[in-house]
């Protein structure tokens, strides 16, 4: 799993029927210490996370489990909205103070 | 497999219920030299490791989820040891050090 933060959300109406009722975010992969690395994604959520929360998300086939028995045809799914993080570096940690 | 080092820890109160109570682990994967590589992952620790130990660590789904003891849970990555020790064969260089003394 990887740490990231919900950037955005995505709307679209014509998609696939196994994708219907879910939500789609945008997210920003992130680094312990919140900075950014790598591309942005979109992600179906399993946990009702929104826009601005620190979230940790699952790639793979392992994407669509937690919709059993469906199977939609998802990479990436939020599994977990983060409270807090620890690195044994504390300039590491975050999420940072708002 | 991949060896790695736990770096910290994540609390996520709200998380998908195949996740209820597992333990979650910051760890950066490194050479078998301690070289970190690439960027921290977030793992199911299933052995009880704590931060700063070196660890083995499987990035693949079913094995993570096996570690986790859990059909279809939504993980991608679990620690499934503790490494004591790394020994790489001479021809690959210096046999490497053991567990505890590598630092950042």
């Amino acid at each position: 799993m990887h740490l990231a933060r919900v950037v955005g959300d995505v709307v679209a109406t014509i998609k696939d029927p196994e994708l219907h009722g879910h939500r789609l975010l945008v997210l920003q992969p992130i680094l312990p210490d919140a900075s950014p690395v790598g591309r942005r994604l979109v992600a179906v959520d399993a946990t009702g996370a929104g826009v601005g929360e620190h979230v940790f998300f699952v790639r793979g086939r392992e994407a669509s489990f937690p919709f059993l028995p469906a199977a939609p045809p998802v990479d990436a799914c939020v599994v977990g909205i983060v409270d807090a993080w620890h690195v044994d570096d504390d300039a590491r940690s975050g999420p940072p103070r708002s | 497999m991949q060896i790695g080092r736990a770096v910290g820890t994540v609390v996520a109160t709200q998380k998908h219920a195949k996740l209820e109570g597992a333990k979650l682990l910051l760890v950066q994967p490194t050479d078998p030299d301690g070289t970190d590589r690439g960027v921290p992952l977030l793992t199911i620790d299933s052995v009880g490791a704590g931060v700063g130990e070196r660890v083995l660590i499987v990035v693949e789904g079913r094995a993570a989820g096996e570690a986790l003891r859990r059909k279809a849970a939504p993980v991608d990555a679990a620690i499934i040891g503790i490494i004591d020790a790394v020994t790489m064969a001479e021809a690959a260089g210096a046999p490497v050090a053991a567990r505890g003394t590598h630092t950042r």
